[in-house]
């Protein structure tokens, strides 16, 4: 390999990193299909629901990248006070799960919200919001937060000098620079939020209003919970990964690539933004739309916080041991995929997102029950799955990092004879350090909140702190569980917090 | 003496015909048009573009199969010469262990090497808080301490201004060929050929003749050569 | 905190350590998550019945009542599990046909609102499913006042949740064939369906709807554990479908003498005192001393309603095709 591009890393942990997810992906879907005993194929009402499922998730996609643009178009352009923590914040309701963020929106925008007192006390009709509106509503609640982040990103990747040379040529730097990063970031920003939306079940359903909201995920679910039809469980899955596979090709087709290159790290100044009355406009109100349900969350939560029974805490401690284990793991996987780079990295990165939660779930059962007590490996395998559900967010933002790294200091590396490890640790790390801290505390965050595999494997031992606020509910303790959701809430965002932090500090780096 | 024997290069559609030599401790330049494969013999030479045919031979040993950071070549390309995250005395440091785990002795080594191009007290810096010049002299530095027989320079000038460049060029002069280097430059520019370069090779229309002196070359140009200078 | 294993070394030694003691004969007993929890009935039992039995007792919580089935058709007859608990009688007829139960040959005196004989399945307790409301909203008193009303309720999804497949088969054996029409009449006060009753109750209880589909002892949690008399059960005139929750003996079990003892131990007073107030339904076995206190005040309907098994299992399909079809509009 004398003349490869990039200085030489062991091939070994990518290849691993690839193996793992497949395994959990494809893998968990061969384990369903073999244990299948094949009978019909799909149902009429199975087609509408794969109909209903792809509507919502282009609508959901289309208005949360819609909306996003000018948002993390207002961020990037605008400095002020509490920024950063604005940032974080408007991160959360992408971690949240999904129960206690549908409460949080109903408070704005249900019966008896704040949205429909306020139609009434002006003498409106009250609006309802269930119904294919709703779903796109609360799809875009969760997902816009994400949007905002990726093209954040792309707008802070824009090295300083090529604004400065905008400013002197006195060019519009919307054409000349934010155009072609729109054109990199955007279609792929689509399809990650087109692949959540499309395994989408619990929000859809309950948003939704009725059977009319059946997703393929529901679908599944009833395959396996209600049929007990496996076969039908991984025809469905088959169909979720080919929807991904034709979403995928074409959001890489309408991909731009990203010209921007590299600068010196100079801290860019901006020449372009006299008029700071909308941006302002469009960051309250993002932000209002965002956090007024993150504040309903917490007055519900708060007055019980110190009543809630003793096994909360101990489940919260175990979330965060599992969170912090899968974001470090995914954090590995995420820097190995990466430096492999190529097509397979694109195609391991989206599978995950594809993958449906319960055929994961019921795969990775079906897979280890044979060998050992679910129950004993639950946490274990719970870190493999969230780390790997988190992947396709982590490779995101972390590997254009890692192949702008190669594309610009690769060959000045190979020259210096600098490779495997201390190219790691001197060029690789601290120059993806900011979006490897975005993806660490993603991952975290995610993990933190994830209800997906733990419920299928978890005995009373292993309880998670999400698992744990379901069983409150389930035993009819509404306000323990929204202060252990208030909880929830506040440990996700404290790891995210942290792990974001620690990529962004230094500023001079 | 670094031989390129019957050396074919092919990028894309573009292809090099390479059957020269250059001679130990001399500088030479490579002069001729844009997108005559200047650049890419550099490639070649440093091990980044794998010859279709042909040998690279330095010394009477076979260049072709080793990997850039293990061929006698320091090199110092267009633009990120630097690492922007490292100080000036780490991207020197480079040069002397890849992972940077300095003894004292190399530490001063390095320090000694930033005092002889002149940037004595620069040695915690970013590149982001030097001049263009003072980054080039770091880069410079590097190349000295790695203490490599071999040393490309693929334009690393080309930004600077006239005076400043031809104070690089001065250094080179001073630090690398009085210290028996053999350096290889790319130029565009005549004067920086005659400034340093004791024998020049004209690069053009998919080859690259054999060096003759600079001022020869320069004096009597051939065809291609009189049409390019103009 | 028994069986704490984070990573497969640890768990490896645990699994030696467990070896080593397994002089203790240990019943595996698999049920639905909230019959686990520290509030459900699964501490008081597991102490009761290990005072007697000289075993230890381990309960292995999955999900609700219909991820239990599932779980335990995933496992197949490699289970470990000795006793399955808490499958109710619209999923027994699936059950049966695992074939992995054994007759439990126990001949108890079951206070049940109907006659019970299942060779396979013995009920540990029984409620009926309700429209709960707060007590100031006007009652509505039949299924067709309801859809006649403009009342809204929230209801569970019959696809994944036991309380949503209950009111599927309430519909059905209260109207038979006009069922899907009388879908369609309530198709308006249908605000949402939610995949669990977690869900439905939290959005009822946030003042989301004016109902929700639960149980007629729902209200007694308020009364008891919360000393809230706010909460209501309607009486509907059609009847109340009854929602029958019963354990089985695994017929592959290692340990037959105990899963028996652990059946007969059910219907006792140490089992069955526990269940009004941690399971919130009805004892099948009134205990010695009554029912607590609140108990009383609760509706009880007139007429109880609950298709057989075999009937459930047979039109659970074209009834959950008929409610789709009809809230699809």
């Amino acid at each position: 390999m004398a003349h490869s591009a990039v200085p030489v890393t062991s091939r070994w942990p990518g290849v691993a990193a690839a193996a793992l997810v497949l395994v959990l992906t494809l893998g968990t879907l061969g384990a369903v299909a073999w244990r299948a005993e094949w009978g019909g194929g799909l149902a009429a009402a199975d087609w509408a629901a794969i109909r209903f499922t792809v509507l919502q998730a282009l609508l959901s996609a289309f208005f949360s990248v819609v909306l996003a643009i000018p948002v993390a178009r207002a961020l990037a352009r605008r400095r002020f006070r509490g920024r950063s923590l604005l940032i974080t914040l408007l991160g959360a309701p992408f971690l949240l799960p999904v129960i206690v963020a549908v409460l949080g929106l109903l408070a704005i925008f249900g019966r008896g919200g704040i949205v429909n007192e306020g139609l009434e006390w002006l003498g409106l009709e009250p609006i309802s919001i269930f119904g294919l509106h709703g779903v796109v509503l609360a799809h875009v609640f969760f997902n816009m937060p994400l949007a905002v982040r990726f093209i954040l990103q792309g707008w802070l990747s824009i090295p300083a000098e090529r604004f400065r040379l905008a400013a002197s040529l006195n060019a519009p730097v919307g054409r000349l620079l934010e155009w072609p990063m729109l054109r990199a970031v955007v279609p792929s920003t689509f399809l990650v939020i087109f692949l959540i939306c499309l395994t989408s079940f619990a929000v859809a359903l309950t948003m939704g209003g009725g059977p009319r909201a059946t997703t393929i995920e529901l679908a599944i679910y009833q395959a396996v919970r209600f049929d007990f039809d496996l076969g039908r469980a991984a025809l469905l899955a088959c169909i979720q990964f080919g929807l991904c596979v034709v979403a995928a090709v074409l959001a890489w087709r309408v991909t731009g690539n990203d010209p921007m290159g590299s600068g010196m790290d100079r801290v860019v100044q901006r020449w372009d933004v006299a008029r700071w009355g909308a941006d302002y406009a469009i960051i309250i109100c993002a932000a209002l739309f965002l956090l007024l349900p993150l504040a309903m969350i917490i007055l519900r939560g708060l007055p019980g916080i110190f009543d809630m029974p003793g096994t909360i805490w101990v489940a919260a401690l175990r979330s965060v041991f599992v969170a912090l284990g899968s974001s470090a793991l995914c954090v590995v996987m995420c820097l190995a995929l990466a430096l492999r780079g190529g097509a397979m990295v694109s195609v391991i990165g989206v599978m995950p997102l594809a993958a449906s939660g319960l055929v994961v779930g019921t795969g990775a059962f079906l897979l280890v029950f044979p060998f050992t007590r679910p129950s004993d490996v639950a946490l274990f395998v719970t870190m493999l799955v969230n780390a790997t559900l988190a992947l396709p967010f982590a490779l995101r933002s972390v590997a254009p990092a890692v192949g702008q790294v190669q594309a610009d200091y690769g060959r000045l590396a190979m020259s210096l004879n600098l490779s495997g490890w201390s190219w790691m640790r001197l060029v690789v790390l601290p120059r993806v350090r900011r979006p490897l801290g975005f993806a660490a505390g993603l991952a975290a965050a995610l993990s933190m909140g994830d209800l997906g595999v733990i419920a299928l494997f978890a005995g009373q031992s292993e309880e998670t702190l999400p698992l744990a606020m379901y069983r409150l509910m389930g035993a009819y303790r509404m306000d323990a569980a929204a202060s252990a959701a208030l909880l929830l809430v506040a440990l996700s965002l404290a790891l995210f917090w942290i792990c974001d932090r620690g990529g962004r500090a230094d500023a001079d780096m | 003496m670094l031989t390129c024997e019957s050396l074919m290069l092919q990028q894309g559609s573009f292809s090099l015909q390479a059957d020269i030599a250059f001679a130990k401790g001399k500088a030479t330049a490579l002069i001729g048009p844009s997108g005559a494969g200047k650049s890419t013999l550099l490639a070649a030479i440093a091990g980044f573009l794998a010859p279709v045919s042909g040998r690279l031979l330095w010394d009477q040993g076979d260049l072709s199969n080793l990997p850039p950071g293990k061929r006698p070549v320091s090199m110092l390309f267009q633009d990120n010469n630097l690492f922007p995250h490292l100080s000036a005395a780490q991207n020197v440091g480079l040069g002397l262990r890849p992972d940077l785990r300095l003894s004292e002795q190399q530490k001063s080594k390095v320090a000694a090497a930033l005092t002889d191009v002149g940037l004595d007290g620069f040695s915690e810096r970013k590149p982001s808080a030097l001049s263009g010049g003072q980054q080039s002299r770091v880069a410079l530095a590097r190349v000295l301490v790695a203490d490599r027989a071999i040393v490309l320079l693929d334009e690393p000038f080309a930004a600077l201004g006239p005076a400043l460049k031809d104070e690089m060029l001065d250094l080179v002069r001073s630090k690398l060929i009085a210290a028996s280097k053999t350096v290889i430059m790319v130029t565009h520019d005549p004067a920086d050929a005659r400034r340093i370069a004791e024998m020049s090779a004209l690069v053009a229309e998919g080859a690259v003749q054999p060096p003759v002196a600079t001022n020869v070359l320069l004096d009597n140009p051939p065809q291609e050569l009189a049409d390019y200078l103009g | 905190m028994r069986n704490t294993t984070y990573l497969p070394a640890v768990a490896g030694l645990a699994l030696c350590a467990t070896g080593a003691m397994a002089e203790t004969p240990v019943l595996q007993v698999m049920t639905y998550d909230s019959f686990v929890t520290e509030w459900g009935p699964g501490p008081a039992v597991e102490a009761a019945f290990e005072a007697e039995c000289a075993c230890d007792l381990q309960f292995v919580g999955t999900g609700d009542g219909a991820a239990l089935l599932a779980r335990l058709q995933l496992e197949g007859p490699r289970t470990d599990a000795d006793v399955v608990l808490g499958l109710d009688t619209n999923l027994t007829a699936a059950a049966r046909e695992t074939g992995l139960f054994a007759p439990h040959g126990v001949d108890a005196d079951l206070d049940l609102p109907i006659a019970w004989t299942d060779a396979e399945f013995l009920p540990f307790d029984w409620g009926y499913f309700a429209f709960v409301a707060n007590a100031d909203a006007t009652p509505v008193t039949s299924l067709q006042a309801l859809a006649d009303s403009d009342v809204k309720i929230v209801i569970q999804d019959p696809r994944s949740s036991t309380p949503g497949l209950g009111l599927l088969m309430w519909v059905q054996a209260a109207y038979g064939d006009e069922a899907p029409a009388l879908w369609a009449e309530l198709a308006d006060n249908i605000i949402t369906v939610t995949p669990g009753w977690s869900e439905a109750y939290g959005m009822f209880l946030e003042g989301e709807a004016d109902a929700v589909l639960s149980y007629t002892t729902s209200p007694a949690y308020h009364l008891i554990a919360e000393e809230d008399d706010s909460k209501v059960a309607w009486g509907f005139d059609e009847g109340h479908y009854m929602q029958v929750e019963v354990a089985g003996k695994v017929a592959g079990t290692d340990q037959p003498e105990l899963a028996d003892q652990f059946m007969a131990f059910m219907v006792s007073d140490a089992f069955q005192s526990v269940i009004p107030t941690t399971n919130w339904m009805y004892p099948a076995v009134t205990p010695a001393g009554g029912l607590p206190d609140g108990f009383e005040t609760l509706l009880t309907p007139e007429t109880s309603l609950l298709l057989s098994p075999e009937d459930a299992a047979a039109k659970r399909d074209a009834a959950l095709d008929a409610w789709r079809t009809a809230l699809s509009q």
